[in-house]
């Protein structure tokens, strides 16, 4: 306890929202000539500054828009900022968006291994957990059958077993743990939760103020990209109860 | 450093995966299978040879060896570099959403392509055996200019990759320049013609007709051109260095254009 294991410091991230995209050279060469290339910047990130130890469990709120789900991909490492640096320790478990490097034309099979090379896993690992991996999605039966006949639901509950197989430092939560139907989710809450009490570092984004408050034990609230709060869950919820009614 | 090194060796299982999922998936639902690859070139040299050869009045029986070779390295070429322009927007939906090292994806792209490649050239030997141009201790030397191939197309992938990112336009634009490259490689006629009119230049300021010179040197028996093994060597180089240059300079804004 008490090691700094995400140090996110005065990150900020920017965007160019141009209002027409330019990806032609012969446009690209009339507008640099008339200096019409114009980028309008948005900020989704401004100066967010906040570190984290083992074992803590932080709740990202704030409303659509706010910069919740940028800001654990700059965590994740899919964004580098624009300015200032994110540093981790440990194994990183990202379910941001679950399956993302799942090939359709793929089988089950043929997934696990892609999907966990994807996610760094070595193929030893992958061997020695494919069978654990199998039983938690349930879908042995289905293993041998392209990805591209699979229900959304199929696909979410492999994206989850392969997600989760590892025994990871930190995880990184994007309002996965509403997936599949309702036996499955309470049985990836069940899954998520052992997690909890092994000590893992978690970065939880939910609308449900509910959940936030059940699981986490710190918060965070976010809005047009700044941070308007940190600390405590009960405090902070309770200024985010203020701001939502 | 050290830890991009570290790096590489975390994701090269990743590496690996993606080589062999574009193998599987170029020939899955087809009949053939990976057997096109070896089928593809013999029925092209079989067009061009009766084209160019039969119909032109090129009657040397080696004609179709000269054309095979010349073909094989250019498509390869051709196939490695298409692929890597469309591999960063190609994945940008994997991209957006998991970390994984920008770099895999043009490297990927060139490595399947030149499995493949080096399984087709087996059609090469077989051709080779039936119309009489047997292996000499040349032969072997061919890894040098089959190696430099490699190296040519990952650079040219590299700076193709990271153009394509920013200009949809360049995908159009390559396939003009590639058909450029193709005349000027001297696939399918003897280029003695076109180098005594003092017009040879067009064909040897391009890397790739001196990478496939070389290798036709060694594949009929002939020590490399020495002056063209220095060339594409050099221009080897020039484009790695300068394509991964690019590339790591310009990757972190990949994410924004996508």
């Amino acid at each position: 306890m008490g090691k700094e294991i995400i140090k996110v410091d005065h990150v900020s991230m920017k965007f160019n929202l141009s209002q027409e995209k330019v990806d032609s050279i012969k446009e690209y060469v009339i507008k640099f000539l008339k200096r019409e290339i114009k980028y309008d910047e948005f900020w989704a990130l401004k100066d967010i500054n906040f570190s984290m130890k083992k074992g803590e469990r932080l709740g990202i709120l704030g409303l659509n828009g706010a910069g919740k789900s940028t800001l654990l991909k700059v965590i994740a490492g899919v964004f580098k900022p624009t300015e200032g640096k994110v540093t981790r320790h440990g194994v990183l478990a990202p379910m941001l968006e679950l399956g993302a490097g799942f090939d359709m034309q793929y089988t089950g099979a043929e997934n696990i291994y892609l999907y966990g090379s994807v996610l760094g896993y070595s193929k030893a690992f992958i061997d020695e957990r494919y069978d654990e991996i199998l039983e938690f999605s349930e879908l042995k039966k289905f293993i041998d059958v392209p990805l591209k006949n699979y229900s959304s639901g199929m696909r979410a509950r492999l994206g989850f077993s392969i997600a989760t197989v590892v025994e990871p430092d930190i995880l990184i939560l994007d309002e996965v743990l509403s997936v599949g139907d309702a036996k499955f989710r309470k049985k990836s809450e069940k899954k998520v939760m052992d997690m909890f009490d092994k000590g893992v570092t978690v970065l939880f984004v939910s609308h449900s103020l509910e959940q936030v408050e059940r699981l986490c034990n710190k918060a965070m609230i976010l809005e047009h990209g700044s941070m308007l709060e940190y600390g405590d869950i009960g405090k902070v919820a309770d200024t985010y109860r203020k701001i939502i009614e | 450093m050290k830890e991009r090194v570290k790096n590489f060796f975390r994701y090269r299982y990743l590496l690996w995966e993606l080589v062999k999922k574009g193998i599987k998936l170029k020939y899955r639902r087809s009949y053939l299978g990976i057997l096109w690859s070896l089928l593809e070139p013999l029925l092209t040299m079989i067009v061009l040879t009766v084209i160019f050869g039969t119909l032109l009045g090129n009657n040397e029986k080696t004609f179709a060896v000269y054309v095979l070779s010349g073909r094989l390295l250019y498509s390869f070429f051709s196939q490695a570099t298409t692929t890597a322009l469309r591999s960063v927007r190609g994945n940008s939906a994997m991209i957006k959403k998991v970390y994984v090292p920008k770099y895999l994806y043009p490297l990927s792209g060139i490595l399947f392509n030149y499995v493949i490649f080096l399984l087709s050239l087996v059609v090469l030997a077989v051709v080779s055996l039936v119309l009489g141009v047997y292996p000499t201790m040349y032969t072997l030397q061919s890894v040098i200019s089959l190696t430099l191939l490699l190296l040519f197309s990952f650079g040219v992938g590299m700076i193709l990759a990271t153009v394509g990112v920013f200009f949809r336009d360049m995908e159009y634009l390559w396939s003009v320049v590639l058909m450029l490259v193709m005349y000027t490689c001297a696939i399918f006629y003897y280029p003695d013609r076109l180098l005594a009119s003092g017009k040879g230049w067009l064909l040897k300021m391009n890397p790739l007709y001196c990478i496939i010179a070389c290798f036709r040197d060694n594949l009929f028996g002939n020590p490399m051109n020495m002056k063209m093994l220095l060339y594409a060597g050099a221009s080897s180089l020039v484009v790695v260095v300068f394509g991964v240059w690019l590339f790591y300079k310009k990757q972190d804004e990949f994410i924004l254009h996508i």
